[in-house]
């Protein structure tokens, strides 16, 4: 049963609809297939009419849907090979973050992402996707390797934020997350990030300082949680949709301040309505970002992110 | 209201207060409650003679504890006023940053400073935490750009004193992008092989730690700071965690490996010309 979202409610009555049809089966004496094909029909102009119009809140839960394309899946539709890699060599390995080797379309890079789980057991295992210390050292580490066998490096973003715990912040979660950052900013091979999911804050951009950025059409970006500026700016969590409005968290407003350079299209109802669409979009969107820097040299890699971040802040909505 | 109760006199009122207080010659010490002669107190940068409690300090007060005297002359950070996301919670974002300004004095939350500190050329940024928290927006960015790359043309040294409750929501994706470009700024530093100190002060938290203030060659903070990623009351209200009592303290964090070592206002001045003659000397040589 798929999981629908509050605003998804006439999708949900109508998809219903279908499942009594077919339940009916030939008893009813009605051309079953030819209902359910026009049910169809009308579901997905709703879907359609729907999609397209969807405020900062409505893509907020999208962005967290339960169904929502995770690392694990990216793995299987945009790599042809993937060899894992674990641990950071100091103190743990945090499945939070998956990383390792892949191959692209044939080609060679080195892979990260975070990954939020889908089922319980999963997410309990990764940690709900937020990341300790160790994650970010592993992601250190891994960045290394690709400078060291001058392989690109694809990072991938669906993350509520960085970890906040005892343990977290005794190792050095502000540290780790910097030097990410700083790991980022220097590589000589080409990094290419993708804002898939949730895009939380300093958590993400420890993954997320690239050449270049793509983001899917229904993902969010955001320095805060709806929820957590709320609660400081509005002293009010019921105010989280109003703090999404104002945050500006869309990839619509990513694109227009110049923090991505790409928009990924989503199949029609949210990547989560069809993953392999989806993720075959992701794919050629990454190849062709990939295919762009391939002409740049380490010096010139380094200082084109760098340019680009030391911009960070000139462009504005209208 | 007119035009000069309404930005005149509270600008005058912010000034006369940071600088002297006549009518009021006792302070009471926030962390133990002893009287102190306010001008005892001023003369030890707002540190409790009793406790030792370090309650904060405006840049202005930091420029005049570390750098030698009259050494210094401050660096104007071009000041950013508009408004990128159209934000407004129960102010628009401009007139929140009017208000602040006229409230504080200041135009921002960082100062920078250039000048001497045992007669090695250093330059200063130093956080305001009266100014929005000491939240790191745009300009913040442009404050920590402007000291790195002053340190570099002038072979200088680089001390950063952040004081910040994190990055800026109402510059939103945008304040998130100065945890990059601060650390840009102070790559430069490290690129030119000069000194890059932290001496961090309290409160320093959110996206001010994971960026450029974790990232000196030397870390110093001062006593009693808190300092850390996750607030407590976050981590106490989302994971349920118990903490200890002296949890992110600045001493905490140097037991915990964070921090090189915790140092007072009283030898901040002699324990930063001391490392920076030990790093600078074999650098000439
Ligand atoms: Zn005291």
């Amino acid at each position: 049963m798929r999981h629908f979202l509050d605003f998804e409610k006439p999708i949900a009555a109508l998809e219903g609809k279908i499942e009594e049809l077919r339940h009916l089966g030939g008893n009813s004496g009605m051309n079953i297939a030819e209902e359910i094909g026009k049910l169809q029909s009308r579901i997905d102009k709703e879907l359609a009419q729907t999609y397209k119009k969807l405020g900062p809140w409505e893509k907020v839960q999208v962005a967290r849907h339960p169904e929502r394309p995770k690392m694990v899946q990216i793995i299987e539709h945009v790599f042809d090979e993937f060899i894992e890699l674990s641990g950071d060599r100091a103190y743990a390995e945090d499945y939070a973050i998956i990383g390792g080797m892949a191959r692209l379309r044939g080609r060679p890079v080195v892979i990260l992402g975070t990954e939020k789980g889908s089922t319980t057991e999963q997410r309990v295992k990764r940690n709900f996707g937020m990341v300790r210390p160790e994650g970010y050292r592993k992601a250190i580490r891994l960045m290394a390797l690709a400078n060291q066998f001058n392989l690109p490096v694809i990072s991938f973003v669906d993350t509520a934020g960085a970890y906040p715990g005892r343990g977290a912040e005794e190792r050095g979660q502000a540290e780790a997350i910097a030097r990410a950052i700083q790991s980022c900013l220097g590589l000589k091979t080409p990094l290419i990030s993708a804002i898939v999911g949730e895009g939380g804050s300093g958590g993400a951009i420890a993954l997320a300082a690239g050449n270049r950025v793509v983001m899917f059409e229904h993902a969010v970006y955001s320095v805060i949680s709806p929820e957590g500026c709320a609660s400081i700016l509005w002293r009010s969590g019921d105010k989280a949709q109003t703090a999404a409005e104002a945050l500006r968290l869309t990839a619509q407003d990513m694109h227009a301040l110049g923090v991505i350079d790409q928009i990924v299209e989503e199949p029609l109802g949210g990547a989560h309505r069809n993953i392999d669409t989806a993720l075959q979009n992701l794919a050629t969107s990454i190849e062709a970002q990939l295919q762009d820097l391939s002409v740049m040299d380490a010096e010139a890699l380094i200082k084109d992110r760098r340019e680009k971040y030391l911009n960070m802040g000139d462009k504005a909505l209208i | 209201m007119n035009w000069i109760t309404n930005s005149v006199l509270p600008k005058i009122k912010a000034l006369v207060q940071s600088s002297d207080v006549p009518e009021n010659l006792w302070i009471k010490c926030p962390s133990c409650s002893q009287m102190l002669f306010h001008k005892d107190y001023q003369e030890a940068f707002n540190c409790c003679s009793t406790c030792g409690h370090h309650t904060p300090l405006a840049p202005e007060e930091r420029f005049k504890l570390l750098y030698d005297a009259d050494s210094y002359e401050t660096l104007e950070v071009s000041v950013r006023s508009d408004d990128p996301l159209k934000f407004k919670d129960s102010k628009r974002y401009p007139e929140r940053l009017k208000a602040t300004r006229t409230k504080t004095g200041t135009q921002d939350a960082i100062a920078v400073a250039k000048g001497s500190i045992g007669g090695k050329p250093v330059v200063i940024a130093a956080f305001d935490f009266r100014f929005m928290g000491g939240s790191m927006g745009r300009t913040v960015g442009d404050g920590l750009l402007l000291a790195a790359d002053t340190a570099v043309a002038e072979n200088a040294a680089l001390i950063v004193v952040p004081s910040s409750g994190g990055a800026r929501m109402q510059e939103g994706i945008l304040s998130l992008m100065q945890l990059p470009r601060s650390i840009l700024a102070v790559e430069k530093v490290r690129e030119a092989k000069l000194p890059y100190i932290v001496l961090l002060t309290h409160p320093t938290t959110g996206g001010v730690t994971a960026s450029f203030a974790m990232l000196g060659d030397i870390q110093l903070a001062e006593p009693g700071a808190i300092i850390g990623f996750a607030g407590r009351r976050v981590i106490e209200e989302t994971v349920r965690e118990k903490l200890p009592d002296d949890f992110q303290t600045a001493e905490y964090l140097q037991e915990h490996g964070m921090v090189d070592m915790v140092v007072a206002r009283t030898e901040q001045k002699q324990q930063i010309d001391a490392i920076l003659s030990m790093l600078m000397e074999a650098r000439a040589a």
